[in-house]
């Protein structure tokens, strides 16, 4: 029996073969990102190269065809339109206030967790939960709480008598954009705080120590030790909010709809607004490109941070 | 000197004791009120000559509202079986990318690697457009699967990037003595790798889930009609817009469209707060 192979032997040699081909750093690798990658190309890459030529289009919803090629006058008609030049100050207006406010109170909050040393995990649980419940359920909170009738804010502010009247919430320009940084901010504040709390737990020990025996003040141990330690950390957390806020749609969404008369749409919105509620695809397209550029800057940014920790 | 130190340690104690009262009250007031909403009677709701944190008969009338004449109970089951579908898939699918890119060396495996983690930071609301033009392409428009199919967009890279932090962090050495034992690259990855990776694969699994579970910008464009919506985009599009009164039920709505989210979380805070720091720490 052992002298004469059988085909049943053969076959497993072949699979043996196969096996041993494929477990080859140089196919293997290759083969087990090839889901991942085939997904990221149809899903992502190739639906933006989409929104670039639908961009160039006038295609609108209504009409089946696939629209004219009209090249930039998407673009042109947008720089001239008062919406679009109100829509892209809200955004830069919403993104660099809110992420203001969230980096210093979140190095506030990661600063007062690092003091607290009893129920640690039950503090930092409960802190969170503004940023793991979903976005567009907690805005209802705030669509309540900045009811115009029925505010728990205004009840507040009136009976320790810092307003004189009701705030019109979400009901006027200026206090509508107030509102929806707000909610921004809340919302944020538990990510920023938790990231930065890590960072400043892996700064070591030992540096603090040798502070101490030089004989430094708190003050000058945060501005020597912590915060060039926290910046790293501090830089990517910073940035990728920044990525994000920009791009942000739920809480104006669910709270104003880009009102009043425009004055919180930010570009995510009005992408909705123009592209899905009044049907131009086109000029849609047009506006959600207006959210590439600060993504490039960020992602130039990050790579040379990693390339330096490298 | 003694006395001064003492003075000093009461002090940063009071400090820090309004630090984190004041950030409770700030981060945790807006659920304070939704639960309280939630649970007081029309009657007291919409009185304002009663002070508004009083609430004098408690009534469950909200809940019973929500779960007898609005389809609550379908968008949560719609929610979790999307969630749960689109996380499996970016898990698998994750890990295995993660591991090829963290440990074997092939042309290309690093711009890869980067690629991935770029797609990772691009926002949902730059692609939903198109997204939901190739959908309809696709002729998926509209349909669950849809969801399925779009949510591991921004899973995978999330998972894979987490999970290449993990696979870094495990010895080479182990699979390498495992394969000189006569064991192939896949089947060392196989008993081995993984479970040892299973705490790295929870909290990124975790992580899907509620990201699945809180998205919004793909599920309010992809899936319109009312009996296949998620959570999040069934309560904002189907109850907000009723004219009446309604906040009772809508702050119990959104009170219950967290609790799943919520107890996760509370069973895994470790995991959470190591996923999510992991990324920010490690790069």
């Amino acid at each position: 029996m052992q002298s004469s192979p059988t085909a049943e032997t053969k076959k497993i040699s072949k699979l043996e073969q196969f096996s041993i081909w494929f477990n080859q750093e140089k196919i293997l690798g290759p083969a087990l990102v090839a889901p991942a990658v085939l997904i990221l190309l149809l899903l992502i890459a190739y639906p933006f190269c989409v929104a670039i030529w639908l961009s160039m289009t006038d295609k609108v919803i209504a009409r089946s065809d696939t629209g004219n090629f009209i090249w930039f006058a998407n673009f042109t008609k947008l720089f001239k339109d008062s919406i679009f030049q109100r829509t892209t100050i809200n955004t830069f207006n919403y993104a660099l206030v809110s992420v203001f406010f969230k980096l210093i109170l979140g190095l506030l909050m990661a600063l007062v967790l690092d003091e607290v040393k009893i129920f640690k995990n039950f503090f930092r649980g409960i802190l969170l939960l503004p940023w793991i419940v979903p976005t567009s359920l907690s805005a209802l909170g705030f669509l309540w709480m900045f009811d115009s009738q029925f505010s728990i804010l205004n009840r507040f502010l009136l009976d320790w008598g810092l307003i004189q009247e009701k705030i019109i919430w979400l009901g006027t320009p200026a206090t509508a954009m107030i509102s929806v940084q707000l909610v921004n901010i809340w919302r944020g504040i538990p990510f920023f705080g938790i990231s930065l709390l890590a960072g400043l737990q892996s700064i070591p020990q030992e540096l603090y120590e040798a502070a101490d025996i030089d004989g430094a003040s708190a003050w000058s141990k945060f501005w020597n030790v912590t915060f060039p330690l926290l910046m790293p950390v501090t830089a990517v957390v910073t940035l990728f909010s920044i990525v994000q806020t920009f791009a942000d749609f739920q809480i104006v969404y669910v709270l104003t709809r880009g009102g009043p008369v425009n004055s919180t749409h930010l570009f995510a919105t009005l992408t909705h607004q123009t592209a899905i509620l009044a049907g131009r695809l086109g000029e849609g397209a047009a506006v959600s490109l207006f959210m590439f550029p600060i993504l490039v800057i960020a992602v130039i940014l990050q790579l040379r941070y990693l390339q330096n920790q490298d | 000197m003694q006395s001064s130190l003492r003075i000093r340690k009461i002090t940063k104690g009071i400090v820090v004791t309004i630090g984190l009262l004041f950030f409770i009250v700030i981060l945790l007031f807006p659920f304070y009120w939704m639960f309280i909403t939630s649970i007081k009677p029309d009657s007291e709701l919409y009185d304002t000559a009663q002070p508004p944190m009083q609430l004098l008969k408690p009534t469950l009338e909200h809940y019973v509202y929500l779960i007898e004449n609005t389809r609550f109970l379908l968008w949560l089951k719609n929610s979790a079986l999307v969630a749960t579908v689109s996380t499996a898939v970016s898990i698998v699918i994750g890990t295995l990318a993660a591991y090829s890119l963290a440990r074997l060396r092939f042309r290309g495996s690093r711009t890869l690697g980067l690629t991935i983690f770029i797609t990772y930071l691009v926002p949902t609301t730059l692609i939903f457009l198109p997204l939901a033009y190739v959908i309809r392409s696709l002729g998926l428009f509209d349909k669950q699967i849809a969801l399925m199919i779009t949510y591991p967009t921004f899973l995978i890279p999330f998972c894979t990037w987490l999970l290449m932090g993990y696979f870094k962090g495990i010895p080479r050495e182990l699979e390498e003595s495992a394969m000189v034992d006569g064991a192939t690259r896949l089947q060392a990855l196989r008993m081995i790798i993984l479970p040892i990776m299973l705490p790295g694969i929870v909290s990124a699994a975790l992580f899907a889930f509620t990201l699945s579970w809180n998205e919004f910008v793909y599920a309010l464009t992809l899936a319109q009609t009312e009996a296949i919506k998620t959570l999040p985009t069934g309560i904002v599009s189907q109850l907000v817009l009723a004219d009446v009164y309604f906040w009772g039920s809508l702050m119990a709505a959104a009170l219950l469209g967290s609790v799943p989210i919520a107890i996760l979380y509370s069973f895994f805070l470790e995991y959470y707060v190591k996923g999510m720091t992991a990324g920010a720490v490690k790069g």
